[in-house]
């Protein structure tokens, strides 16, 4: 009998879930043992047009990592759903947007003027930016177009399953792929994969008691305590307004959490989660005093919506 | 047609609904722009109302409770009057003008307070026009 096939791809993505894939050590073997690699641009050559003529749902399962930000990224993303029995948004981008998703806050002509004319690396004196098409000698050369917004991938396609994380963390990664390898029924459509239900908060072993901030802590400016929790100290941790599931690495590594994991189930919006988090905690009755605090958060979407703006309540700014 | 804005009002019950039934019994004229939810005390206004009446098309949202010291539950307003900045400060990256999200304090008594607020919000917001994100569907659409 065949293998079934297995795709992975990237859309608008670091590279950083490919890498997780191969951090699962000597398991990728049992992924070679017991699939058929039919596409993982990351890793090695394959053509889209041999995916092109595929039968429907010829493969088994695709890792899709990366959101839209392309017309390139929403053609695979299409042809993929098309050709794939299961489609698995893998990691924060796919799954929520990702922290790519904070350009939504800004249009797309600034962005390429950020990236093309502005930013201090760049030495680009003709002002050349990226088209869609342009004419050489040779014929016509075309670019994928740059859409306005960025998008995460079940905004776009049919999504089966989900996996987050920032990247998703290798053991889930590991006991997903044992789980398809020894056949095991599948969970219900839309699931998380290799998450938990509850908050962060519920898995962190720190110390907590009655949380009172009179001052925001940044862990670039100042060492927190090993023991209590990081919250309580001032940082910034979105562990009450994130899904568990990751071993609670982050903070037991003395970080705060940036929510990479996306809102615990039920919650419609983790940044206003967060926000309602925060700020119910501020140690002071003066309007004047909590504007000072409130000062000290200097990128509120920036910090609460670090990885889900894009499937936030708002989506995006006002672009 | 003059625009006529959309604004959702999240009031208390103990005092900042009160305060608007009293408007209405003591026949108080105000614009009609606001749609009044009941809630038990301001402090139950979770940030999350606000961005989903946003997203839904409200071109502005009034939250109102008891003023502080008054509150039926000794602290829930405060906790909204910590938790209002940070979210103003949000919604302003988000691009939504200041003047659209209001934090008021509306006793039970102060019926012509309510009436007087709500009119110079409606004013205020119609002076400002309607909310960009209550053009949903034409901005799904571009790409």
């Amino acid at each position: 009998m065949s293998k079934p096939k297995l795709a992975i791809y990237w859309a608008a993505s670091c590279g950083g879930c490919d890498v997780s894939i191969l951090d699962i050590h000597e398991h990728i073997l049992d992924v070679d043992k017991n699939f058929e690699l039919v596409l993982w641009p990351v890793a090695a050559d394959f053509k889209y047009k041999d995916i092109e003529i595929m039968q429907d749902q010829e493969i088994f399962l695709t890792l899709f990592n990366g959101s839209i930000r392309n017309s390139e990224n929403e053609h695979i993303a299409k042809l993929l759903r098309k050709k794939s029995k299961v489609l698995v948004a893998f990691g924060s981008c796919a799954h929520l947007g990702g922290i790519i998703g904070l350009a939504n806050l800004y249009k797309k002509e600034d962005i390429l003027d950020t990236v093309y004319n502005k930013s201090i690396s760049t030495h680009n004196p003709d002002k050349i930016i990226p088209k869609t098409t342009v004419q050489v000698k040779e014929g016509e050369l075309t670019l994928p177009k740059f859409y306005n917004y960025l998008r995460s991938l079940d905004q776009v396609v049919d999504v089966d399953y989900y996996i987050p994380g920032c990247p998703p963390n290798p053991e889930q990664v590991v006991s997903i792929v044992k789980h398809v390898i020894e056949k095991k029924p599948l969970p219900p459509k839309g699931s998380v994969l290799g998450a938990g239900e509850k908050s962060q908060c519920e898995e962190c072993k720190r110390k907590k008691n009655i949380k009172k901030i009179r001052e925001i802590k940044r862990i670039a400016t100042s060492i927190p305590d090993p023991e209590t929790c990081l919250l309580e100290q001032g940082f910034l941790c979105i562990g009450p307004a994130t899904r568990s599931g990751c071993g609670v690495a982050c903070v037991n590594a003395g970080v705060p959490c940036r929510g990479c994991y996306g809102p615990p189930p039920n919650v419609m919006d983790q940044g206003a989660k967060m926000l309602s988090a925060i700020a119910s905690v501020i140690d002071s009755e003066s309007p004047d005093e909590i504007n000072k605090i409130i000062e000290q958060i200097i990128d509120p979407v920036g910090t609460f919506y670090r990885f889900s703006l894009p499937t936030s309540l708002l989506r995006r700014s006002d672009i | 047609m003059s625009f006529e804005p959309r604004i959702i009002g999240i009031l208390c019950n103990w005092c900042s609904y009160t305060g608007a039934d009293l408007a209405g019994t003591s026949r108080m004229k105000y614009p009609p722009n606001v749609r009044v939810v009941r809630v038990m005390c301001s402090g139950r206004v979770d940030p999350t109302f606000v961005l989903k009446a946003i997203a839904e098309g409200a071109d502005g949202v009034l939250i109102a409770g008891c003023h502080p010291g008054d509150c039926h539950y000794i602290n829930g307003n405060i906790k909204t009057l910590r938790r209002y900045p940070l979210l103003k400060k949000m919604l302003s990256q988000f691009g939504i003008e200041d003047e659209r999200i209001r934090l008021e304090w509306v006793s039970a008594s102060e019926g012509d307070r309510f009436a007087g607020i709500v009119k110079e919000m409606t004013e205020t917001i119609k002076k400002l026009g309607p909310s960009r994100f209550s053009r949903k569907n034409e901005r799904e659409v571009a790409l």
